[in-house]
């Protein structure tokens, strides 16, 4: 860091800290946004379009209206009409939280099986529903395209922007992978993936005039706030969106869907508060997830396992309203020292419900491909998969040149397969059993990029010794609050006690996206700078006063401890410096420019690679009759630069560790290829891994700073379920001989 | 859900009159089904007569051996029962392989006899279907079919049946007791749920105002080695893709008594009869088993999601006798 900074005496970073919104939850006494009454609430249900393209050419929606407690009924014939959504630009990055471009009940257009036709509002979410069931609409159907296995062959190069970049070439991948020594060359397919929070979304919007007022589980609140803002014509000043628990994310609560928008305008169209909490089924039909994807992965290399070509392309899918591209290739950009590279990334426009982002978009698929490439050419080349990585490990980046930030793969590794006993992996396929078992150890390396986005925070030193921190950013359950309130008690020089942190309101000084593993080190790097200058204040205070011990001293003599700051000989609390000015607190804020803050963070972007990584360790049992795979052991060390809290970060990757047991072993979001409906739209169908699927998760984090970061953290919330589904999948090649190349690896894939 | 009248009786009688008077009325067990049915639209009924209270949650022994199993033993209790895990392991195993705890707790055996489909294209109401909507068609077809059935099926449904429960209930020969206005009769379980034919939607032997009072398990001496074995997508709380529940009694490498039962590839719990008939009397090996399951899986009628399956069944049977027999030889 460049501020200059007092000396701290570092208390509460890295420990264990437990989460501060721990006993809300476990008591019940979180009220999340479902959960708020207000006089006179009504309630609000969807009616999801039943085909996949077309229009809607007749509503009867008599027997929803004799249902008792209706009070409306709203569809495109008599719905009051919201601002067409902007198109998405980098310049307005509100724009961007669009889940789609559709204008609800403003157009009889369907372009999507589960697009919500109509609203009805009523007295109870019993009677809502109910009338919704009963509501018919009449469709005149146009051909639609859906079924991403046969139209992947029409996609398209997909451009770069700004922040994704679509494609990198190195030297002739393409040449070398034809003359190589040794080559593999793999077709991949992932399916689409749902993100199942365990809170469905909800929301309730309550109209006060032009004021408005919306609870809602959000990661992305003063985006969504300008969005509402456009969408609705009314100032932003005018919206206060709340949002203190999020009962998780994972992505698909950073943008602004259906049921935020019907809810907002049901409650403008009955002048009632109205409740739009999203059956199970509803967000499967009205909430983006991951995108299916194909990839080729090719690998060729010499005898010594040196590589010379690197070949990653992809097929993603977006909506023809909506979804952007997921950087699928972006793993194969910087992992390896190959002499040459070829990444391409292509789309399809589908008439789908858009994707959006789900927990490392791309990485986590992309990674899938090309470590399980990896595993395979090691298999090829007779030579152990940690020794071909060891041997291909790059000192600069591979394609850009650019020193890398901070990069512990090699030492990952190491440690990795000592704490988890890889060297008693015999190397043959299928010779380690365990009974019935078949027994396979498999490895994969975990990375996601490192980024930064702008946040703002107040901090309020009171009198009394109490500190605050403000800051409209989101914690959806990861320890969020924990880790900032640890920062600022190690700043300052206080309990943690003493600290209290306010969140999850646009009230608040407007805080980051909860997104892309950003938030903590956004808001730490503005907190940091927020307790410089309260300290610089506090000490402009101290040092003129007569009688104060901190009287003449500079600010680079003191430390910030024990509430106060203190020198060697002698100091002062906050408390007896702000009484004896007669000041009741003090309060700083960081403000950070827009452009300014863009500007830096694409100079920052050009001079290094910055980047969370890990190795994953995974042993899995196969059943030899039935196929069945269980995972049975797992250790995952990771490289996240300095620790904020270590139990929640734990927590954070082992989360994303058994999120990515689903991608490799249940989960698939199924889409019937005629209708382009979810089928399985249920968490009996959608297969999430159960407690009795996640075997104990050894976590290890090498804690060592990255000095181009704040407090040297990097971002831990998406890390943790990349490359998962290659360590599984090569586990099971270990384990059985068979590689498996489409997800999810169920049984019959392995009969 | 459509708003509908709740009648709870703690009389017999009273219970069984109370559905025939009304044509729109339903016996309500644990709910665990039915309720998750009505949610949907796809059950209706006026009035739901809940028949938790009435006195048929008992489990008693039977003379001349055998149990009698109330219509209301919630699974969870009936897993537990001392005489099921001694005498009857394959059903105590079974049941707690279904749904999960909290489920179990409520679901009763009457209920669970009853359970319908979980195909998704049945569940919903923008898919066709014709066991929801006789003359429809059926989506499911050309769709995901890796939950459903291999054997029995026909052009109109594929729907698998989803008890674990009612699979180890085949193999052990139960018989379902139902009481009406008409009074009382005995169904054999193999004859308790029907194959689609042209009307899936007619799905049991069970008249619409009949109520289920027990089900009945013959004395059946080597049941004590049996075992159920349930392949699925993930360890728990999810259906089976395919299931066995077997028992077997090897004398001199013989096979002496056999019952096999198959779940999660037809329209009911399948009792293998064809693969029993070829292995009784023949050698307890891996061989005959594989041979027998092959004779069995002979007429399956599979679509490309559900080929798989007749692999696995195949599989999980040979793979279940083998255990069975080896342990028997062990013990």
């Amino acid at each position: 860091m460049s501020t200059k900074r007092v000396e701290t005496a570092e208390k509460y970073v890295g420990r264990p800290i437990d989460r501060l919104d721990g006993a809300a939850k476990t008591t019940g006494e979180a009220r999340f946004a479902a959960e708020h009454r207000f006089p006179g609430l009504a309630h609000a249900a969807l009616v999801h379009a039943a085909i996949p393209r077309g229009r809607v050419i007749a509503v009867d929606d008599a027997a929803a209206r004799a249902v008792p407690g209706v009070i409306d009924v709203l569809t495109h014939e008599n719905a009051p009409a919201m601002k067409p959504a902007r198109k998405p630009s980098m310049m307005d990055i509100s724009s961007m939280v669009s889940g789609t471009s559709v204008n609800y009940l403003a157009t009889d257009e369907v372009h999507w099986n589960g697009q919500p036709m109509a609203v009805v509002v009523a007295e109870t979410p019993e009677a809502a529903r109910y009338a919704a069931s009963l509501v018919r609409l009449t469709y005149q159907e146009l051909p639609a395209r859906v079924d991403f296995a046969a139209e992947e062959p029409n996609a398209v190069p997909q451009k770069s922007s700004m922040i994704f970049e679509a494609k990198a070439d190195k030297g002739d991948a393409i040449a070398a992978l034809a003359a190589a020594p040794a080559s593999v060359d793999l077709r991949f397919t992932t399916p689409p993936h749902s993100h199942n929070a365990i809170e469905p979304h909800a929301t309730i919007a309550v109209w006060d005039g032009d004021r408005l007022t919306v609870h809602e589980g959000s990661q992305g609140l003063a985006w969504m706030r300008k969005h509402l803002s456009f969408r609705f014509g009314v100032p932003e000043q005018g919206i206060r969106m709340l949002s203190p628990f999020v009962g998780g994310g994972f992505g698909g609560k950073g943008s602004v869907w259906a049921g935020t928008l019907l809810a907002v305008l049901a409650a403008r169209a009955t002048g009632r508060p109205v409740r739009l909490a999203l059956t199970r089924e509803g967000v499967y039909h009205t909430v983006g997830g991951r995108t299916p994807s194909t990839q080729r992965v090719a690998l060729g290399a010499r005898a010594d396992g040196a590589m010379t070509a690197l070949v990653h392309t992809s097929v993603s899918r977006t909506g023809r309203v909506g979804g952007g591209p997921e950087s699928i290739t972006s793993a194969s950009r910087h992992l390896y020292a190959a002499e040459n590279i070829h990444l391409r990334q292509n789309i399809v426009e589908l008439d789908l419900l858009p994707n959006t982002f789900m927990r490392a978009p791309g990485e986590s698929i992309g990674t899938f491909g090309l470590e399980s490439a990896v595993d395979e050419l090691a298999w090829e080349l007779g030579m152990d998969p940690i020794e071909l990585r060891r041997r291909n490990e790059p000192e600069r980046d591979p394609v850009s040149g650019v020193p890398f930030a901070h990069r512990m793969l090699r030492e990952a590794y190491e440690l990795g397969a000592e704490r988890f006993g890889w060297s008693e992996r015999v190397p043959e396929a299928g010779a380690m059993r365990d009974g019935r078992w078949l027994v396979g150890m498999g490895v994969a390396t975990a990375y996601h990029p490192s980024m930064r986005m702008m946040a703002h925070v107040a901090v309020r030193l009171s009198a009394d010794g109490g500190v605050v921190v403000r800051c409209g950013f989101h914690e959806m359950g990861m320890g969020a609050a924990t880790a900032q309130a640890q920062i600022a008690a190690d700043e300052l020089g206080v309990p943690l006690e003493a600290v209290r942190v306010e969140y999850g309101d646009t009230d608040l000084p407007p805080g980051p996206i909860a997104g892309g593993s950003t938030q903590t080190a956004s808001v730490a790097a503005s907190l940091i700078d927020a307790c410089a200058k309260l300290k610089r204040s506090v000490h402009a205070l101290a040092r003129r006063a007569p009688g104060s011990p901190l009287r003449g001293r500079r600010l680079e003599e003191l430390t910030a401890r024990d509430g106060g700051l203190h020198h060697a000989g002698g100091g002062e609390t906050y408390a007896e410096i702000l009484t004896r000015a007669g000041r009741d607190h003090l309060e700083t804020e960081t403000k950070a420019g827009t452009l300014g803050f863009m500007v830096r963070m694409l100079r920052d972007r050009r001079r290094y690679v910055k980047a969370a990584s890990g190795a994953h360790f995974c042993e899995v049992r196969v059943d030899r009759d039935t196929g069945e795979v269980r995972v049975s052991r797992w250790l995952g060390v990771f490289d996240i630069g300095r620790v904020i809290n270590a139990k929640t970060a734990a927590s954070q990757l082992r989360g994303g560790i058994v999120m990515g047991i689903g991608l490799a072993l249940t989960e698939e979001t199924q889409i019937d290829h005629r209708t382009g409906r979810v089928v399985n739209a249920s968490l009996a169908d959608y297969h999430v891994p159960v407690h009795a699927d996640v075997p104990h998760i050894d976590v290890h984090c090498l804690d060592d700073p990255d000095p181009t970061m704040p407090l040297g953290l990097v971002g831990v919330g998406e890390v943790g379920i990349t490359g998962v589904g290659a360590a599984v999948a090569n586990a099971v090649r270990h384990a059985t001989g068979k590689r498996v190349l489409d997800l999810p690896i169920t049984l019959d894939k392995l009969l | 859900m459509k708003p509908f009248a709740y009648v709870k009786l703690a009389d017999v009688d009273a219970a069984v009159h109370a559905v025939a008077a009304g044509s729109g009325a339903k016996f309500l067990g644990g709910g665990t089904n039915l309720v998750d049915l009505m949610r949907e639209g796809i059950e209706h009924p006026d009035t739901v007569v809940d028949v938790t209270g009435l006195p048929l949650d008992e489990v008693d022994e039977l003379p001349g051996g055998g149990l009698r199993i109330g219509a209301l033993v919630r699974n969870s209790a009936l897993a537990a029962d001392r005489r099921v895990r001694a005498g009857y392991p394959v059903l105590s195993q079974a049941i707690l392989a279904g749904a999960s705890a909290q489920l179990r707790n409520m679901a009763t055996v009457g209920g669970n006899l009853l359970q319908r489909t979980r195909c998704r294209y049945f569940y919903d109401q923008a898919a066709a279907c014709n066991k929801r909507e006789p003359g429809a068609g059926c989506d499911a077809l050309d769709g995901f079919t890796r939950s459903h059935a291999i054997l029995g099926v026909s052009e109109s449904c594929i729907a698998a049946h989803p008890s674990d429960m009612c699979v180890a209930l085949a193999a052990l020969d139960a018989v379902v007791e139902v009481r009406s206005v008409r009074g009382t009769r005995r169904i054999p379980l193999a004859d308790f749920h029907l194959l689609p034919g042209d009307t899936p939607q007619v799905e049991t032997a069970l008249e619409a105002d009949e109520l289920i009072t027990a089900v009945e398990l013959p004395a059946a001496p080597f049941a004590a080695r049996s075992r159920y074995r349930k392949v699925r997508d993930r360890a728990s709380y999810a259906f089976a893709l395919v299931s066995v529940a077997a028992a077997l009694e090897v004398r001199d490498g013989a096979v002496a008594q056999v019952r096999l039962a198959l779940g999660g590839v037809a329209a009911k719990p399948w009792r293998a009869h064809e693969a029993e008939r070829l292995l009784l009397g023949g050698p307890a090996t891996e061989e005959a088993f594989g041979r027998a399951a092959d004779a069995e899986l002979a007429a399956a009628t599979v679509r490309p999601g559900n080929a798989f399956k007749v692999g696995l069944a195949r599989a999980t049977i040979t793979a279940t006798l083998r255990d069975l027999s080896t342990e028997e030889e062990t013990a």
